[in-house]
């Protein structure tokens, strides 16, 4: 629950924003700052008072960082521990499991040879779940994590995978879940933008790497001002910020200040409001050049806070500093906050390659888990690690016990969650034995959209946007529920 | 008094225009339309569960239908009496397990506004009315309006119909400065040059009419009217330089956005521009231009091959392909029957397949292999001159000459020597080859594929068989033989009595001059789209563009030459915000202009504008790393140079994956979909772009040498009046003034910076490369007045 200095926080943030860049915004400019009609505000029923705008009810979580692994790693070797398999090795996956499910074109018609994990298992933490050798990081914080191990999806291929991960719809056009938040919830900070996305500019695992598409973090339908900024790793970290060659912040507030004069003046011949919103952006632009290099600039963290994400994090645009950016962007309420690590495509030769993207990011993530907490943020900040789907048990090329590759599994695969009211220590959902079918409470791709809407005080069936005739939502219009058991 | 009439003027626009804002336009006190204000609210709340789609239709009652069976009249509706109609009571009960449209389905309950219109109507007698866009327009009588010397056009008469009806009045004509600046970006996409401007001015004291006729038939006949008209076909068509999947490798349709070009400089006919993109390959003889226009199908997204399930690429391929035929030459989500009927329109989920089935017989491999040769993918045409034919075929025979000739010969110094002659002649023939124009195509396949109507749209999962056919609801198709093709499909959208095509087209070009279509969702003109603002108005335009022979260059002059679109844009904050898209049109257009044209008027302001056309698209300087960050190939994106680097922003290298930040952050849509209007934002980033971007600060300094050739007290009007067409006024001066006089002090005392801006430039001392900054500094501002980046 927050309490009412959080909530009246918040209020304040969001009055400080309109007093900030006020000065009489345009009608398209301050209608945009508050939240859009279409999302229902209940006023009179007394339950809804000091509920932030925007929300449908009282939120558990105020931003989300979501750590996107691009390629989908295997939960096999990860998370979904399965003892028993042993005895299966390099068996054919029984027909009564396949049961002639779509596979991609890749494996299709080929023999489905069993191929168990070459990494050990133990259990951690008070609440005992199992962990691989891989993630020791990791390990140590399982008592804030649920693992959801009964994800499941309807696309089989990346491209699809992913962008119905990120936009809930495997077509291209929809906006991404930052964008829906965005919109649905305005801003809470006036300088920096709502939605950051932070892809890796080095990954470890060499094969099959997958690519990106800007529409993971576009706007789709909504308009464009909800896409999330893509921080770049060389140059300026958001396009065009700093000055070109030539020009001083002396120079460009002297400018400015012209500039603004001559555009004030030609608002009282025109009478139209958008030229006082050109007015507050370019305004917005010049703030956002000092305080997005103050957000970038670490030279103000402590050694011990350096050495908590390991060694790569002095490397601009590695996994390890976008997540010590993503604490530094929490900090400074920034909404959504969304990391792309690519390199977890792994059809053969998967014990090397997932050793490699593990030290990529164990260290690191489980850093950000443990700082978020030290400053106390972790408690309304919503951590999601997840792929776009999972990998199969049966191999995919070679087969020994030591090497092995594994094909794009759908059907079943596991994604974590972390703080912002979500219970620690728990595993949800089941798969069989062979991780291939869920057993129980199977949670698709829109379940965990709704349910992450759900936590930032959203719901899902009510986040509209009328396009194309329909009431467009993140969570589209097949059935979608939240996943209630694992919110604190 | 004259005050106190204003006022109640005033009083009831406010009234009116509150009441249009609600419900669409119902104007007040008149009586209520089914079309206009009924099968909106019944469409938006009632349909999805009794409308059109059989499969979720509750209680076997459908409010689309009026009679019939399961029709509203006789169950839920009796006409005339609201106590004995259930549906009044469902839609005004207190209570949740009786209420409609239920509480469950998250849709908003009728205000208390939209219950009256219900109950007028059924008051009325429940009239259904035939659904607007789906009746062939009629030419509309001439309107009859009180201030008939305003203007003899039925365009206008029909605009100031709606005006007086409000209450209010047109705005007067815009002042000539405004006029050519506006029509010059709206016909050729850049601003008029300060030779043009002067020109024009003399004319318009002689007769300013005559100055406006001779401007606007000048303009058409410029070859960068061609390419701006291309450009919003290009969003529509989704148009782009890569596959737009997975590893996005390049694709070439080179010759179809040249093409598009020139079919807009000839004023090709859209009747024909239609029929060449749908089925241009089923000419008999076709010419070039219709097998490259028949591209048009080909310009999908594409996945390369190695992954996917090729069935489903497939699938996937060709629902883009007839989602594209419904947006762009319909105005109708027909891709929303793929899966089951239609929610709001009479679409059927066979309906959806059968037009399916006209693309479904595309003869070329649903995946296209890895970095395709030069972009294509078969079927495809080359469309060399006879003489480079004829070259080609010379040196291949050449190389087998010598290919032979070298395994018979013997002798170190004879075989390096022919190999050294092979080697030539292979270098030539690939420079030749690659120097050949070709395009991918349409073509069908001998055998004709059966279709079935694909369950819950899933590839695999086969229903009913389905022959190619058209919606039931529109005109029947005529088939030229027995199996329908393509070519009927397109004769068929451009029959006269089509009531969609025509409408769809003069509403699109009609928005590209007023910035919003008379029906706003210019993809949609089903029961879910808006109705339009001056529905006679729409019909007025689109019967005289069929009459003329769909010709689009009448069109255009039509609505550039009336008064409406003269009308000066300048209001007041109240009436902005009253009207902020200008629906009303008592004034003329003011709006941002698009990323394209803001990029090129900085380019043609500072002269540095390639005037070349056509040929392989090109890469203007960006960022780095943009490509590197997303690539699945490690592809690096390697700027052009020269006049590459300047060539109007219609050849921008396209990568779907990430599209040029130039355009995009100015709301260019990123084109893996059919995009039919683009939105218009003002943000911060957008901001950064045009004070930051090293390309146009460039631009600011080439611009500002040639302010510094002016004599001195010239040179901020020069400057001023290149950029935005006018000319400063006292004010103006005094802080452009004072901006340079400050600036100047900064740079004399900053060499480091100064050194900076004047990089590459000879200038004898700190003085003259102070002013130069200073100006560059200068010219930057005026690139980033509010007025300079909108039309107005």
């Amino acid at each position: 629950m927050h309490t009412a200095k959080e909530l009246d926080r918040l209020a304040h943030n969001r009055r400080r924003f309109l007093m900030n860049s006020g000065m009489g915004l345009g009608v398209s400019a301050l209608s945009s700052l508050v939240a859009p009609a279409s999302v229902a505000f209940a006023s009179g029923n007394s339950s809804m008072i000091g509920v932030p705008r925007g929300c449908d009810f009282a939120p558990k979580a105020k931003r989300i960082i979501f750590l996107f692994m691009a390629g989908a790693p295997s939960q096999i070797d990860l998370f979904d521990y399965k003892p028993d398999l042993e005895k299966h090795f390099k068996k054919e996956l029984p027909k009564s499991v396949s049961m002639g499910q779509r596979v991609t074109a890749m494996t299709r018609g080929k023999e489905q040879l069993i191929a168990t994990t070459k990494f050990k298992f133990e259990q951690k933490g008070e609440s005992g779940l199992w962990m691989s050798e891989l993630l020791p990081h990791l390990s140590t914080q399982v008592d804030k994590i649920c693992f959801i191990k009964s994800m499941n999806t309807d696309a089989i291929n990346h491209d699809p995978g992913k962008t119905s991960f990120c936009t809930g719809s495997e077509i291209p056009g929809k906006p991404s879940m930052g964008a829906w938040l965005s919109y649905g919830l305005g801003t809470l900070n006036k300088d920096l933008p709502d939605y950051v996305v932070m892809p890796s500019a080095f990954w470890s695992g060499k094969v099959n790497v997958q690519a990106l598409y800007s529409r993971l973090w576009g706007s789709g339908f909504l308009p464009s001002k909800h896409q999330g900024t893509s921080f770049q790793t060389a140059g300026d970290p958001v396009l065009f910020l700093s000055n070109p060659r030539g020009v001083d912040s002396e120079v460009r507030r002297r400018m400015l200040d012209s500039l603004g004069q001559l555009n004030g003046k030609h608002f009282g011949e025109i009478g139209d409001p958008e030229i006082q919103t050109t007015i507050a952006q370019q305004e917005m632009a010049f703030r956002m050049q000092t305080s997005v290099p103050e957000l970038t600039d670490i030279s103000d963290e402590s050694q011990e806070t350096l050495a908590m994400y390991g060694p790569d994090v002095v490397k601009p645009g590695s996994y390890a500093r976008n997540c010590l950016l993503a604490r530094r962007m929490a900090e400074r309420d920034v909404r959504f906050v969304q990391l792309f690590h690519r390199g977890w495509d792994h059809h053969t030769r998967l014990p090397d390659n997932i050793t490699g993207q593990c030290r990529d990011v164990d260290q690191p993530t489980s850093a950000l888990l443990k700082d978020l907490e030290q400053r106390d943020l972790l408690k309304d900040t919503l951590v999601v690690f997840a792929g776009e789907f999972g990998r199969t048990i049966y191999c995919q090329g070679e087969l020994t016990h030591e090497n092995y590759g594994r094909d794009h599994h759908p059907r079943c695969f596991t994604a974590w969650l972390a703080g912002g009211g979500i219970k620690g220590g728990m595993a949800y959902g089941e798969t069989d034995e062979f991780s291939y079918n869920i057993v129980t409470d199977p949670v698709h791709v829109r379940d965990l959209h709704a349910t992450m809407l759900h936590l930032l005080g959203i719901d899902h069936k009510k986040l509209v946007f009328p396009f194309q005739g329909l009431e467009q939502k993140l969570t589209g219009v097949e059935p979608s529920r939240v996943v209630k058991e694992i919110i604190g | 008094m004259i005050y106190c009439m204003k006022t109640t003027n005033f009083a009831l626009f406010a009234i009116s225009f509150c009441l249009l804002l609600r419900t669409g336009f119902p104007l007040f006190g008149q009586e209520v339309s089914f079309n206009r204000e009924i099968r909106p609210l019944l469409s938006a709340r009632c349909f999805a569960c009794h409308g059109p789609d059989a499969n979720t239709r509750e209680a076997d009652l459908r409010l689309d239908l009026r009679d019939g069976d399961q029709g509203a009249v006789g169950s839920a509706i009796v006409p005339g009496s609201i106590d004995q109609s259930e549906l009044w009571n469902r839609i005004t009960s207190d209570d949740e397990s009786i209420v409609m449209p239920p509480p469950e389905s998250n849709l908003k309950p009728l205000t208390e506004d939209e219950q009256q219109l219900v109950r007028r109507w059924i008051e009325s007698g429940a009239p259904y009315e035939d659904f607007w866009a789906f009746i062939p327009p009629e030419k509309p009588v001439a309107p009859e309006v009180k201030n008939a010397h305003w203007s003899f056009r039925p365009m206008d008469l029909h605009v100031l119909k709606k005006l007086e009806s409000i209450g209010r009045e047109p705005s007067p004509e815009a002042d000539p400065r405004t006029l050519i600046r506006r029509v010059t970006f709206d016909l050729t996409g850049l601003p008029p040059t300060r030779e043009e401007i002067a020109a024009f001015l003399q004319e318009h004291t002689k007769s300013p009419e005559r100055a406006w006729e001779s401007l606007v038939d000048g303009l058409l006949q410029r070859p960068q009217y061609g390419e701006h008209m291309a450009r919003y076909w290009l969003d529509l068509v989704r148009f782009a330089d890569t596959n737009g999947m997975h590893k996005d490798f390049y694709r070439n349709h080179v010759m179809y956005r040249d093409w598009v070009i020139r079919s807009f400089n000839e004023n090709l006919g859209y009747d024909n521009f239609v029929r060449y993109q749908l089925a241009g390959d089923l000419y008999p003889n076709p010419t070039q231009d219709q097998l490259v226009a028949s591209g048009f199908n080909r310009l999908h997204l594409i996945i390369d091959r190695g992954t996917a399930l090729p069935e489903e690429s497939f699938t996937k391929n060709n629902i883009d392909r007839v989602t594209s035929i419904g947006t762009a030459f319909m105005g109708m989500t027909v891709h929303c029957a793929q899966c089951h009927d239609h929610k709001f329109d009479p679409i059927t989920q066979n309906d959806f397949y059968s037009l399916y089935a006209f693309f479904n017989n595309l003869d070329a491999d649903p995946e296209t292999v890895a970095n395709p040769r030069r972009g294509l993918q078969e079927p495809f045409v080359s469309f060399g001159t006879e003489e480079q034919t004829a070259r080609l075929a010379e040196l291949d025979s050449k190389i087998a000459e010598l290919n032979a000739r070298s395994k018979e010969s013997k002798g170190e110094n004879a075989k390096s020597e022919s190999g050294n002659n092979l080697k030539r002649l292979q270098r030539e023939r690939n420079l030749l080859d690659d120097a050949i124009p070709r395009a991918m195509v349409m073509k069908e396949r001998k055998e004709i594929r059966e279709t079935f109507v694909l369950v819950r749209g899933q590839y695999d999962s086969f229903g009913e068989k389905v022959d190619r056919n058209t919606p039931a609801f529109l005109p029947p198709l005529k088939k030229e033989s027995e199996v329908a093709s393509r070519m009927d499909l397109a004769n068929w959208l451009v029959d006269p009595q089509h009531p969609l095509t025509a409408r769809v087209a003069v509403n699109r070009f009609w928005q590209q001059f007023f910035g919003v279509g008379l029906s706003k969702t210019s993809e949609d003109f089903g029961n879910q789209g808006e109705v339009p603002s001056h529905p006679e108005l729409l019909d007025e335009l689109a019967v005289s563009f069929v009459q003329s022979g769909w010709d689009i260059k009448k069109l255009v002059r039509e609505i550039v030459m009336s008064k409406t679109y003269r009308q000066m844009s300048n209001s007041t904050p109240d009436k902005f915000k009253q009207d902020p898209e200008n629906r009303m049109l008592a004034r003329g257009p003011r709006y941002r202009l698009d990323a394209e044209m803001i990029r090129d008027q900085i380019l043609a302001t500072c002269g540095s504008l390639s005037s070349a056309m056509y040929g392989p698209s090109v890469k203007p300087p960006q960022p780095p790393g943009l490509w590197e960050a997303v690539s699945m190939t490690g592809e690096v994106y390697r700027a052009d140079s020269g006049d590459s680097a300047h060539r109007r922003s219609v050849y921008t290298f396209w990568k779907r994956a990430m599209p040029p930040p130039q355009m995009t952050i100015l709301n260019a849509p990123i084109r893996d979909a059919c995009i039919a209007r683009r939105e218009r934002t003002n943000t911060p980033s957008q901001a950064l772009l045009l004070l930051n971007e090293p390309e146009y600060l460039e631009a600011a300094r080439q611009l500002a040498l040639k302010v510094l050739k002016q004599p001195d007290s010239d040179r901020i009007a020069f400057a001023w009046e290149t950029v935005t067409a006018k000319l400063p006024d006292a004010k103006e001066l005094e802080t452009v003034e004072s901006l340079i006089g400050d600036l100047t002090e900064k740079y004399r005392s900053s060499p480091e910076l100064v050194e900076e801006i004047c990089r590459g430039i000879e200038l004898p001392d700190l003085n003259a490369k102070s002013k130069l900054a200073a100006w560059t500094i200068v010219v930057n501002t005026l690139y980033n007045l509010d007025i300079t980046k909108t039309k107005d």
